[in-house]
């Protein structure tokens, strides 16, 4: 472990972990009770588009990646109210928009971008200081967001039409839920990249919710596992050449499956 | 006793089309007032409207004395308990949690709530449910379900309660179970209740007053009057006969 330790990409690759650990799992646990999973997925796609733009304009990727993942985000919530269209449809259109965007625009690439296959397939091998400091900010940002709306947020969650009558301003919140959740899938995609980057947000909490009966224990077990997964993937890949994305998916994935085999035995004898 | 819901001519847009017009009824303190009418009537509109979530296009509608435009005001006094699809049912709240979730409203965001736990167990208490708090709701029956969420709506002590098909998915020992228990609130309480339900028989046995709506049509008045009325079978188009067994009134579709 101190080998490991002794090495500054992997010092900063660590904390990477860390950090998107702890804003993954914390966002799937919203993501798991609005039933938005499909939202996670799509917005990564549509990044892309906003990532090619940023290359062939010459502009920082990840912040056109980030400007198009919560745009998409946002724009679905509106839309999906305002136009009475579930968000399932309304992402399923942005998603193929992105990927068709991205597509467009990496064809007219000449030469070799290094960027681009890193944010295609993660490479926390490579996050900078830079990196980890968008990373702490997301982080900051994001967390106090959720400490500051968290019974709102549950409540709308729960029960959207109920938190309408009892006057809760609905839209604006969950519209920050979206933002937060475009803004945790742009900074993840550093680490797992775009096609794997979903898992991140949707595994750790499905996990929890199948092992704990109330949502004070869905959010510690959520916490736990996107730790547990990311920290995990990053040593497995230390030790075995295996990418780092891969790995930590390949873990979260093994610990949902783990997840089923012992729920019996978690009900009968370990209930929160 | 003041009337608490006074609707004149009240006409409500949904989507940009008018779905309710010329509706006129008012309920009283102590009142459980049942809302009939065919799947697609409006009857949810109404209850939606009364709330304040929808514009209303014409008419005059007043809640607690106040007009529609100011209903922000009175929402903390009514309590509210959409149709039982609104919410997830393998949420993992605690009854105690889901029955917080009814003291929320724009002046508990980013504030904490005040007197929490006293306030819940006394809603938990009114509907007979207080040693259920720490149980989890995903694990309660429908019957249960129904009572946590009716100690939901409760817990700000309304002094008007709107209730949309509570009994939907009951079966009959829990749906009875149910009007008892909102008898007893309204007598104890004094408490105004408005309920929509599609179940007529128990409906008419158990109302003090009808509102039969479809649209832009509507009767109102006692469970005899409406059910005897030719506009129930116009409003349902189907043919009724009214029943009655004893002190139960009732009718039969054809």
């Amino acid at each position: 472990m101190s080998e490991i330790l002794a090495y500054g990409f992997m010092q900063r690759a660590i904390l990477a972990a860390l950090l998107v650990g702890t804003l993954c799992s914390t966002i799937s646990f919203f993501v798991v009770l609005k039933r938005i999973s499909f939202l996670g997925a799509g917005i990564s796609h549509t990044a892309l588009g906003g990532i090619a733009l940023g290359l062939v304009a010459g502009v920082d990727p990840v912040l056109t990646g980030s400007i198009f993942a919560v745009g998409t985000a946002m724009s679905t919530g509106y839309i999906s109210r305002v136009g009475k269209i579930s968000e399932d449809t309304v992402i399923g259109i942005f998603y193929a928009f992105g990927m068709a965007l991205g597509i467009a625009l990496i064809s007219t690439f000449k030469g070799y971008y290094p960027e681009l296959f890193a944010l295609l397939f993660g490479n926390i091998l490579s996050v900078s200081v830079r990196d980890l400091l968008y990373m702490s900010l997301a982080l900051v940002v994001i967390l106090a967001y959720i400490i500051l709306f968290f019974k709102e947020l549950l409540a709308i969650c729960f029960d959207e039409e109920m938190a309408e009558a009892a006057g809760l301003p609905v839209k604006p919140i969950f519209l920050g839920l979206l933002a937060a959740m475009g803004l945790t899938v742009m900074v993840s995609i550093q680490l797992v990249g775009v096609v794997l980057v979903s898992a991140l947000i949707v595994i750790p909490g499905a996990t929890a919710s199948r092992l704990s009966r109330n949502y004070r224990g869905m959010l510690t077990v959520s916490l736990v596992i996107g730790l547990a997964g990311s920290f995990g993937g990053l040593l497995i890949s230390y030790y075995y050449p295996v990418p780092p994305g891969a790995a930590i998916v390949l873990i979260l994935a093994a610990i949902f499956v783990l997840s089923m085999a012992v729920k019996p035995w978690f009900e009968k004898h370990l209930r929160d | 006793m003041g009337e608490l819901i006074r609707a004149v001519d009240l006409g409500v847009i949904l989507g940009g089309q008018k779905v309710l017009e010329g509706i006129t009824f008012s309920v009283k303190a102590g009142e459980l007032t049942g809302i009939i009418g065919p799947n697609g009537a409006g009857k949810t509109t109404l209850l939606r409207a009364i709330l304040g979530l929808l514009r209303i296009c014409e008419g005059e509608l007043n809640v607690l004395g106040v007009p529609d435009t100011s209903l922000m005001d009175v929402r903390p006094k009514i309590g509210y308990m959409p149709q039982r699809q609104s919410f997830e049912r393998r949420f993992p709240l605690s009854a105690a949690d889901v029955v917080a979730v009814g003291l929320l409203s724009p002046a508990t965001v980013l504030r904490k709530i005040t007197d929490k736990d006293r306030r819940i167990r006394a809603a938990l208490k009114s509907v007979g449910m207080e040693s259920y708090a720490g149980r989890p709701f995903k694990e309660l029956s429908g019957g249960e379900q129904q009572r946590i969420l009716l100690a939901r709506s409760l817990v700000r002590q309304p002094e008007l309660l709107l209730l949309d098909e509570p009994n939907a998915g009951l079966d009959f020992p829990a749906q009875q179970s149910f009007l008892q228990l909102l008898h007893k609130l309204k007598h104890e309480k004094g408490l105004a209740i408005v309920l929509v339900s599609h179940d007529l028989v128990s409906i008419a046995s158990s109302a003090d007053q009808l509102v039969c709506i479809n649209r832009s049509m509507h009767i109102h008045g006692s469970p005899a009057e409406v059910l005897q009325s030719s506009y129930l079978h116009e409003a349902y188009r189907c043919q009724f006969d009214y029943l009655s067994v004893g002190d139960k009134r009732g009718v039969d579709c054809e």
